[in-house]
C-alpha cells in the first residue's frame, strides 16, 4: 500500500492513524510520537508554533517514506506532521510503521523520524513564559544531523 | 526576469511579508539571496540555508528562469 504522508492543521488522531497502518501479514507494529514538552535547553516552554513549506514537506516526506519502504522490510507506513500552534502536551508528529517482524519496524521508525526532522521544510517557534518567543534552528538541537 | 519568493519563519518576519512577485536581475537563487540580503538586511547567512525552485530542492547556482518560485530554506526544525 501506498505510504501516507501529510501536513495538517487538525489535531493528530493516532487511533486512526493506526488503524491506516494495520494488515492482517503485520506482526509488529511501531510508533512514534513527537510531543511538545515543556523546556528546550534550559528555557520553560509554553507552546509551538509549527510552520511549513507545504508543497516540498509533502513531497520529502513521501521520499523519505518511499526510503524506509526500500530499506526495511515493511508492510505499511505512516507520517503526519502538524502545523500551526501547539500547547504542551500535543502531538506535533506521528510516525507508524508496521511489518510482518518487529525489528524491522523499530529500526524503519527511528530512521523515519530522524530523516523527518533534519530533511523537511519545517520550522517551530517556541513561546516561553516570559513572553518571548524564538525560531528554532535544529541544526544544533538534533542528536542526528547530514 | 520575474521571479515568486515564498517567506518563512525568520525570513518571512524579517522580511515582513510572506510572499513577492519581483523583477530581478539575478541569475541564480544565491545572487538573488544575496540581493535580497542585502536590501533588506537579512540576519541569516546563505551558508546556513538551502534553497528550493518550483517546489523541490535545488542548488544555489541553478539558473532560474522566469515565472520561478523561490525558497530559501532555514535550517529543519521539525519533529
Amino acid at each position: 500500500m501506498d505510504p501516507h504522508f501529510a501536513i495538517t492543521d487538525q489535531v493528530i488522531d493516532p487511533a486512526a492513524l493506526t488503524a491506516h497502518c494495520r494488515d492482517d501479514t503485520a506482526g509488529g507494529f511501531v510508533t512514534f510520537e513527537g510531543w511538545v514538552r515543556n523546556h528546550h535547553e534550559g528555557r520553560s516552554v509554553t507552546g509551538l508554533d509549527y510552520e511549513a513549506y507545504a508543497p516540498l514537506a509533502q513531497t520529502e516526506g513521501l521520499r523519505v517514506l518511499a526510503e524506509a519502504l526500500d530499506q526495511f522490510d515493511l508492510v505499511r507506513v505512516g507520517c503526519v506532521h502538524r502545523v500551526g500552534f501547539l500547547d504542551i502536551g500535543q502531538i506535533a508528529v506521528w510516525v507508524g510503521v508496521s511489518a510482518h517482524h518487529r525489528e524491522p519496524a523499530f529500526d524503519a521508525c527511528r530512521y523515519i523520524i530522524d530523516e523527518i526532522k533534519v530533511r523537511l521544510p519545517i520550522w517551530k517557534r517556541e513561546h516561553y513564559t516570559d513572553g518571548s518567543r524564538a525560531w528554532v534552528n535544529c541544526a544544533h538541537c538534533a542528536k542526528h544531523a547530514h | 526576469m520575474t521571479v515568486t519568493i515564498h517567506y518563512f519563519a525568520k525570513l518571512r518576519e524579517e522580511r515582513g511579508l510572506s510572499h513577492e512577485t519581483i523583477d530581478t536581475e539575478a541569475a541564480t537563487p544565491a545572487a538573488l539571496y544575496d540581493e535580497l540580503a542585502a536590501q533588506y538586511s537579512f540576519s541569516l547567512s546563505r551558508k546556513h540555508l538551502r534553497v528550493a525552485i518550483n517546489e523541490d530542492f535545488a542548488t544555489w547556482e541553478t539558473t532560474l528562469a522566469s515565472g520561478d518560485t523561490v525558497v530559501f530554506l532555514q535550517p529543519a526544525a521539525g519533529g
